[in-house]
């Protein structure tokens, strides 16, 4: 009776200690930074956008409504005109329908990406972290072996490895780099976790190891990965665009996604810069506002700022 | 020192092991192969499967991977089947690697050139308006896709303004050719306007490849500084009464470079993957080139030796990162 | 105080050190500038845009487009192909006669001709040359390595395999006599081929050029295949793979009208979009293949954009291995009927393409102007389905990603084309896509697509170079051996191809064309597209070929 209650206290102890020096800190100084106001502005505008486009979107984004006004043999694409402020692209399709219902595909490609890497690194990071024996150091070195190979060429093997290239390979492919970088992130801080007061205290008490790992260790490990997603959600929307110009991306374009459109459209980039124009700038603001995010929640979850 | 060293040497190896079957399954995994490749559309179903076995990738895999093995200890990795078939993969390996050499040591000593003065004096003048517009430019480097970058710069100054080439190391201008590194072979036959046009070739795609090192470059050295300049030691040495240049030099910078140093290192990989996307748009024959070719031909030979090589230098930058802490920190070397 | 200085002294002593280190490696090493005689005589320099590396050098080991406009330069055949035309016409043979049986051909030698090394060209030369391409062993004779010799004249000198080649004589210095075993449409056209070029014995003695060996997946090539020496208007220079450049120089002692350019050197750059910005820019004075979509804007800007005619043929597959609704000739049919070719070679070939009707085009020999056409006709297709029985037709349709050919400039856009015409005659599509090298042909050898996209260019213009390497195994890609008919199709173009009667063989052919799109059906040939090659304005003297760059010579080009 006595331990149950003594648990409950260190159960609260963690709590408290996450949420008062972490969250309500970490908010406090959040406030003053305007920078993480503009990234949260742009991601929260992207998300907004993205979950809307099916009614934002003047056309159908894969209808080649202004196809007349496509020649191959005289090169053009359908100007900027009433009902089509961004004009058509080469295949005439309604550019801004699909710049806008490609952002579903981004934010998908992104939150996926990121979702399936941290799940990884998650698991590999937890037993790692958790389990300081033998298999921390089998799981270790696989990620070292992982991380030895340049991100990108890592994504392109995996990319290459599936016989149809399709959205769901380049998530995949963008998806598995991640899991190394999560997993040595979350070792890490589980790693330091472990020998923290509290869960010395937990252990002491005779808490059950899971329980440990779960209620106290995992919360007050994983602040620091939030920071880390927000950025690689940024990263991999990039990735993907560069897996795309690779010729490794979803080469089946009726779902339109801004890393697909600007990789497709460097073959007539220098005579309609303006098809790679704004898809590019769409993945630069939005990856700029996650990173701003990522960067101002960094610096105010940083422990030396605590002052 | 030398242990460690070792130690550390024993550890590659082994990871390089793993990491050569890995590879060697992975490829080998990949859909289509270097038959098809090889006979495009003239290929008759009989001529395919005569190939095939004629190239011996009919066999079980693990007989093919001991024979790749042990061939390769003894330093051969057999030659090229896709990209310049027959030729040594050594070979290809040997006769690109310095065009990747040249433009990733330009990128990163652009990056380094730019990026540590540049967070030095943004951290001394921390809220500036110098501190924001770099700021901002670093943050937007890092948002930029490296293939629209380079696409971009292409664009403007080789299409649109015609000043730089847009394209490949050299112009036909007939250089000698002697180590295969074309900045130095002009400096060492003085054939001083080789040195310039390949100067020319190198500035566009450096200065893509340089945009996501300088970011982080600038970004580490900003923070690194902002905290020195914090420590004890420091406002020590302004008691004293010290110069202001002697503290930024010796107390702060010093310090300040430990992070700087790893980030520099760790920017390996990430200029290795970097290359391949503007050796890409700048037909620029490196190593990165040679990659993207590889796996579009399925060059097996080649694409395990480009892969272990990028693994082992990536690894032996990071050693020799670790290793130069000693130099940079007295403290580390102790340990 | 103490501690900076050290420090500057380090610096110092780095910096001395490097210049000194610099100082003395500059001087010893020698600049290997103008070395060669040709430069600087006025002639010029030509740089051409290349779209890829080329293999090797020894032609008779190539079976690529790069190799062969390179080899182009360097050698000469015993015939050729007159400039700009499919005419066959001697070239180092300033004649020859074929022997009534078709089993012997008699080659007069022109005289005078000399290799680029000193060596005289003879009859001997020739009959060696037949010697090493027969004599072949070992890793010589995989089919990677020797692909033109194996797929068109068969096996070698052990026996293992038949051959068309038996044997060459020497009758005198200036005539060769040439045997074959079987009669054949297309030996002497196969000798015009850039891998059958005549090269230097002795050259190839001292550089081991039969030397080829496996080493593990893949396989090296001797030192001569890096220094070919044959009888061109060109020798090369250097290949200087650190450049991605090759460059060729004149050469001054060639047989005939000696070449005007004092240098041609060839660009590699493998982006299509990349050759014309260095076009634009001036790195280049011309490049093979542009996109259709550049032909008029590049004349706008003063390019020369010469348009080839098409010797090419892109075509839609039938495969009957995995579907068996396939093997039914109405359900082909309808297929035919329900794809308006007319509408996809105008929207989404290049101007000038046509059409194709059979599977080849109208300049080579036995094409036949009455087969069978299959006009756009939806209602039949439709009727022909239901009489099949087959009114609910499904169908995988394979089309690659990664690649663009000179017949098929964007697969998407014609797979799409015929895709809604093919939904509209009431069949369903499902569409499968791989990468061109990833899985795409793999997928077509195994026999998997029901529908599939590709396409041929010729190498010579003899209906066994297109029908012939189309359906002349009943083991292709078609699946026609799945057909009783697959078989007797090919049994059909054997006895045409080893028809000695020249007259007889050419309708022989025209029954064939005429029965395959009657009868037969294999796949429904969609067009003929003609590919181009574009110069800046100052070059001229070029002579576009139906055969594309392995048979046009850079000779008559000049540059002012």
């Amino acid at each position: 009776m006595v331990i149950t209650t003594r648990k409950k206290r260190v159960d609260e102890l963690a709590r408290a200690d996450m949420e008062t020096s972490l969250v309500a800190g970490a908010w406090r100084r959040l406030r003053r930074i305007p920078v993480f106001f503009v990234g949260v502005t742009i991601m929260a505008g992207f998300v907004l956008v993205a979950l809307s486009a099916p009614w934002l979107a003047p056309h159908d984004p894969t209808a080649a409504l202004l196809l007349d006004q496509v020649s191959k043999a005289r090169n053009t694409i359908p100007a900027p005109q009433p009902g089509y402020p961004l004009g058509g692209d080469d295949q005439g399709r309604d550019l801004l329908s699909r710049l806008l219902i490609g952002s579903r595909q981004t934010l998908l490609v992104g939150v996926l990406a990121t979702l399936i890497g941290f799940a990884g690194g998650l698991v590999l990071g937890t037993v790692a972290g958790a389990l300081a024996s033998w298999v921390d150091t089998v799981i270790m070195r696989v990620v070292d072996a992982m991380l030895s190979i340049p991100s990108l060429l890592l994504a392109v093997s995996i990319a290459a490895l599936f016989a149809h290239p399709s959205q769901l390979t380049v998530i995949l492919a963008v998806a598995v780099v991640q899991i190394p970088i999560f997993a040595r992130l979350l070792r890490g801080s589980m790693l330091a976790q472990r020998v923290s007061d509290h869960v010395l205290a937990a252990q002491a008490l005779g808490v059950r190891p899971s329980a440990v790992v779960f209620r106290h260790m995992l919360p007050n490990a994983l602040s620091p990965v939030i920071v880390l997603a927000t950025i690689v959600l940024a990263t991999s929307i990039i990735d993907a665009a560069a897996l795309s110009f690779l010729g490794l991306g979803n080469p089946d374009d009726t779902v339109p996604e801004w890393g697909q459109m600007l990789a497709r459209a460097q073959d007539v980039f220098d005579t309609h810069p303006e098809l790679a124009f704004w898809p590019a700038s769409c993945i630069i603001v939005v990856a700029l506002g996650f990173t701003l995010c990522g960067e101002s929640l960094r610096d105010a979850l940083d422990p030396k700022n605590r002052r | 020192m030398l242990r460690y060293t070792l130690r550390r040497l024993g550890q590659m190896t082994l990871v390089l092991l793993a990491l050569s079957l890995l590879i060697f399954v992975w490829l080998h995994a990949l859909p289509g192969g270097p038959v098809s490749a090889l006979l495009g559309e003239r290929a008759t179903p009989e001529a395919a499967r005569t190939l095939t076995s004629q190239l011996g990738l009919d066999q079980p895999l693990y007989v093919q991977y001991v024979r790749f093995l042990l061939s390769a200890l003894s330093g051969n990795f057999g030659a090229s089947i896709g990209v310049q078939p027959g030729i040594p993969v050594t070979q290809v390996f040997l006769e690109r690697f310095p065009a990747t050499v040249e433009l990733t040591v330009c990128a990163i000593t652009l990056a380094v050139a730019v990026g540590i003065p540049l967070g030095y004096v943004a951290a001394r003048r921390r809220g500036g308006l110098l501190d924001t517009l770099s700021i901002i430019g670093s943050l937007i480097s890092v948002a930029i896709p490296v293939f629209f970058l380079a696409f971009l710069l292409k664009y403007v100054f080789a299409v649109k303004l015609g000043v730089l080439p847009n394209s490949g190391r050299q112009d036909a201008i007939d250089a000698t050719r002697v180590t295969g590194f074309f900045v130095l072979d002009g400096i060492l036959t003085q054939e001083w306007d080789a040195v310039l046009n390949s100067l020319e070739h190198l500035v566009l795609p450096a200065i893509a490849l340089a945009a996501v090192p300088f970011s982080v470059i600038f970004r580490i050295t900003r923070a690194a500084v902002l905290d020195v300049q914090d420590e004890n030691y420091v406002r020590t040495a302004e008691s004293k009464g010290l110069t202001g240049a002697v503290i930024s030099r010796r107390h702060v910078l010093r310090n300040a470079m430990l992070p700087v140093a790893t980030t520099i290192g760790l920017q390996a990989g990430a200029l290795l993957a970097g290359a391949v996307l503007t050796e890409r748009v700048f037909n620029f024959p490196g190593i990165g080139d040679a990659l993207a070719l590889g796996f579009q031909q399925r060059d097996y030979p080649l694409l395990e030796l480009l892969i272990l090589v990028a693994a082992v230098v990536y690894m032996a930058i990071n050693l020799v990162v670790d290793l130069s802490y000693g130099m940079i920190d007295p403290r580390v070397r102790a340990g | 105080m103490v501690q900076a200085r050290t420090t500057r002294g380090r610096w110092l002593a780095a910096v001395c050190l490097v210049s000194v280190a610099s100082l003395v490696l500059t001087g010893c090493v020698q600049s290997q500038r103008g070395r060669h005689p040709a430069a600087g005589r006025g002639g010029g320099t030509l740089t051409f845009g290349l779209e890829g590396q080329p293999k090797v050098f020894d032609p008779f080991y190539a079976a690529d487009g790069p190799t062969f406009v390179v080899t182009h330069q360097l050698f000469n055949n015993l015939v050729t192909f007159k400039p700009g035309t499919t005419e066959l016409t001697g070239e180092l043979a300033s004649g020859y006669e074929i022997s009534p049986d078709g089993l012997s051909y008699t080659f007069h030698l022109r005289k005078g001709v000399t290799f680029t090394d000193g060596t005289g060209f003879d009859a001997t030369t020739v009959c060696k040359n037949f010697a090493r391409w027969y004599g072949q062993t070992g890793a010589g004779q995989a089919e990677a390595v020797s692909q033109y010799w194996v797929d068109n004249v068969g096996g070698f000198s052990d026996g293992k395999m038949p051959s068309l080649y038996s044997s060459c004589a020497v009758q005198d210095p200036s005539t060769a006599i040439v045997r074959v075993s079987r009669t054949s449409s297309q030996f002497l056209e196969l000798l015009a081929e850039a891998p059958f070029a005549i090269q230097s014995p002795t050259a190839m003695d001292a550089g081991h050029a039969n030397d080829v060996r496996r080493q593990g997946g893949s396989f090296t090539f001797p030192p001569y295949s890096s220094t070919p020496v044959g009888t061109g208007p060109f020798k090369l220079f250097r290949d200087d793979v650190t450049n991605k450049t090759i460059e060729l120089v004149r050469n001054d002692g060639y047989w005939g009208d000696k070449a005007k350019l004092d240098k041609l050197v060839f660009k590699v750059i493998g982006d299509e979009t990349v050759r014309k910005q260095e076009l634009q820019s001036g790195g280049i004075d011309g490049y093979d293949l542009p996109s259709p979509a550049d032909w008029a804007p590049l004349e706008t800007d003063g390019y020369q954009v010469l348009k080839r005619p098409a010797f090419d043929l892109l075509y839609l597959g039938l495969g009957q291995k995995n579907n068996p609704a396939l093997r039914e000739l109405k359900v082909r049919q309808a297929i035919a009927y329900a794809i308006n070719r007319r509408q996809l070679v105008k929207t989404q070939l290049p101007e000038g393409a046509l059409v194709a009707t059979q599977f080849q085009p109208s300049s080579v020999d036995g094409y036949a102007n009455d087969v069978r056409a299959y006009d756009y006709d939806p209602v039949k297709a439709r009727q022909l389905l239901a009489e099949a029985g087959k009114p609910n037709l499904t169908v995988n349709f394979y089309w690659p990603s990664e690649v663009t050919r000179p017949y098929m400039p964007s697969p998407h856009d014609i797979y799409t084309a015929i895709t809604n015409d093919l939904r509209a005659a009431g069949i369903t599509v499902n569409a499968v896509t791989r990468p061109w090298n990833g899985g795409y042909l793999a997928a077509l050898d195994q026999g998997s697509a029901d529908l599939f996209l590709l396409g041929w260019f010729g190498d010579i213009p003899v209906t066994a170079n297109w029908s012939g390497q189309f359906f002349g195994d009943p083991d292709n890609r078609f699946g026609t051996g799945n057909s009783p008919w697959g078989q007797q199709l090919a049994n059909m173009l054997r006895r045409a191809d080893a028809d000695p009667d020249p007259a007889r063989r050419t309708s022989d052919y025209q029954d064939i064309n005429r029965k395959i799109m009657a009868e037969y059906l294999p796949g429904v040939p969609l067009a003929h597209s003609p590919p181009a090659i574009v110069f800046k304005k100052n070059v001229t003297g070029f002579v576009p070929s139906p055969m594309t760059s392995s048979e046009e010579s850079y000779g008559p080009v000049s540059v002012s």
